[in-house]
């Protein structure tokens, strides 16, 4: 059984569809991190699972409970991290774990909690005063300290400075290791490519793609991509190359064709011909520009098409 | 019951970390008792002005603990997603209500503390015939009443309103609630008016036990009885928790 499952997951506010039909599942142990741009559904997808609110239609499950009408017995079970605030602002950090350890039976001790996310040094300053990255490193506490089954994560990293989000992403290797499931939002790519196991795209209310990174990125759009000068001529190098070149992004092109060593190297020697600099080059695409192409072909897409998992084309 | 006792130690420490707090709920109502019963510029009558003004700082101190203090900290913890925090833990609801109460009831009590001293200080004295058992019974009803209204506003109103509002609230209900001008001294419509509020049947109601050792009016009680039932329902039904 899932840790984590919607099925068909539709919320509505008033006239507006929020969430259209969402279906995921998530196991114990497993990371996975829901993206897609502002108002794709992310956080009323996650806030159904935590019992925020009612599915219009569809179900969703925790723990094999349904989280409105079992609230009582899910919420001990779970660790909740809103996308910000959620603190009460003039609590220090340590003020706000001993809180609310007092609402759980077997919480985590305050010193450890507060070591873990790295909030010693700051532990008797006012929420109002923490930086932005503290903030959200209290939250994270927050969201641990009933020790969960299940953690729910609302831009774990959003605002956090580097070495915040270094200790983030051990706190979340953690949890995997001892079987929490973890369900994440971001807009950040590359801290969900570090950090999750599994990567689901929703795009206006529905899964464009549900995958482990590697695996979105081969196979969501492939060939070699390479950075160079803007504006060079794809026809040519097309025909030079045998294989269509697209310029995606200006300065950013995508040879469609598996990469070998006569291409790369054909490649090389046209732009040394053209005095163009080879700035970058790799097989398939990265994370950004997989989601960038998903979301791009998810606004054309009719609403009844299938999430993707493997190659496009 | 642990999660309870967690949430009232922690209101408790906050509503005493609150400067406005504690302004609102001990400094002005002790700054107008000195005022008042020195400065003999209120239209007591025959009345001594202190006679008048401990019963009725008393009804204001209970009105700025319940309404006010309650509301504005409830609005921003609305505000700042602590409400919405809250419910995604074990606490429930109503612990988180009976804590709010449980804080209300304290401050007013260490508010007691405070006023009778330094009401009996300058010459206020329990008139003969006066209930505290009856006076007790008519705060709570109050506090009910008052927290409910708080609530309302509350649980409506974004918090920077709910705080304005409040505070407007306060001092209508200050100024038509009998508690600095007696209630008969409005005309007579506004006088109608002001009786019908929660304020008014309070300070009334302290007034007459408190004050003139007589009892408690049945207009007081069924005033209070009546605004302790309906605004804690009207609240209950229009509460947004986020």
């Amino acid at each position: 059984m899932p840790a984590v499952e919607c099925s068909d997951l539709v919320v509505r506010y008033g006239a507006r569809t929020a969430v259209a039909g969402v279906s995921l599942a998530v196991d114990a142990g497993e990371v996975v991190a829901v993206l897609g741009p502002n108002g794709a559904g992310k956080t009323s997808t996650i806030e159904t699972l935590e019992g925020y609110r009612t599915p219009s239609s569809g179900t969703a499950r925790v723990l094999g409970l349904d989280p409105r009408r079992d609230h009582r017995a899910v919420v001990p079970r779970i660790g909740v991290m809103l996308q910000r605030g959620g603190v009460y602002p003039m609590l220090g950090p340590r003020r706000v774990v001993e809180l609310f350890a007092g609402y759980y039976r077997d919480p985590v001790p305050t010193d450890a909690l507060l070591e873990l996310v790295g909030l010693r040094a700051v532990e008797r300053t006012p929420w109002r005063h923490l930086s932005g990255g503290e903030q959200q490193r209290l939250g994270l506490a927050l969201a641990l300290i009933g020790r969960p089954e299940v953690a729910f994560l609302d831009e774990p990293t959003a605002g956090v400075d580097p070495e915040g989000r270094l200790g983030i992403r051990k706190v979340i290797d953690g949890l995997r290791e001892r079987g929490v499931c973890v369900l994440l939002t971001t807009h950040e790519l590359g801290e969900a490519e570090r950090i999750a196991d599994r990567i689901i795209v929703l795009h206006r209310g529905r899964v464009l793609a549900d995958g482990a990174p590697a695996e979105l990125r081969a196979g969501m759009v492939g060939g070699l991509w390479f950075t160079s000068s803007a504006g060079l001529d794809t026809a040519e190098l097309g025909r030079r190359l045998g294989a269509r070149v697209a310029e995606e992004r200006p300065g950013a092109y995508r040879v469609e064709v598996e990469a070998n060593p006569r291409l790369t190297a054909e490649l090389a020697a046209w732009l040394a011909e053209r005095d163009a600099s080879l700035l970058e080059m790799r097989t398939g695409a990265s994370l950004e520009e997989t989601y960038l192409a998903l979301v791009g072909s998810g606004d054309d897409e009719p609403e009844d098409a299938p999430v993707r998992r493997g190659r496009r084309k | 019951m642990r999660p309870l006792f967690a949430q009232t130690r922690a209101e408790i420490w906050m509503m005493l970390r609150r400067g406005e707090t504690l302004l609102v709920t001990i400094g002005i109502p002790v700054a107008f008792v000195v005022f008042f019963s020195e400065v003999h510029v209120l239209p007591t009558g025959r009345e001594s002005a202190v006679t008048f003004v401990v019963p009725g700082v008393l009804a204001l101190a209970v009105m700025s603990t319940a309404m006010v203090s309650l509301g504005t900290a409830t609005g921003f913890e609305r505000g700042y997603g602590v409400l919405k925090r809250l419910g995604a833990t074990p606490l429930r609801r109503d612990r988180l209500v009976a804590a709010k109460i449980a804080t209300v009831v304290g401050v007013e009590l260490v508010q007691a503390a405070v006023l009778l001293p330094v009401g009996l200080g300058l010459g206020w004295r329990l008139a003969r015939g006066g209930s505290v058992g009856e006076s007790i019974a008519l705060v709570l009803l109050a506090t009910v009443a008052f927290g409910g209204l708080g609530l309302l506003l509350a649980g409506v109103l974004r918090a920077e309103v709910n705080l304005a509002a409040s505070n407007g609230l306060y001092l209508v209900l200050l100024l038509l609630g009998g508690m600095l001008v007696p209630v008969s001294k409005l005309p007579i419509a506004l006088g109608a008016f002001a009786r019908a509020l929660p304020a008014a049947a309070l300070s009334t109601g302290l007034h007459a036990t408190l004050g003139t050792g007589g009892a408690i009016p049945l207009e007081s009680w069924v005033v209070l009885a009546a605004w302790a039932l309906a605004t804690p329902v009207l609240a209950s039904l229009s509460f947004r928790w986020e």
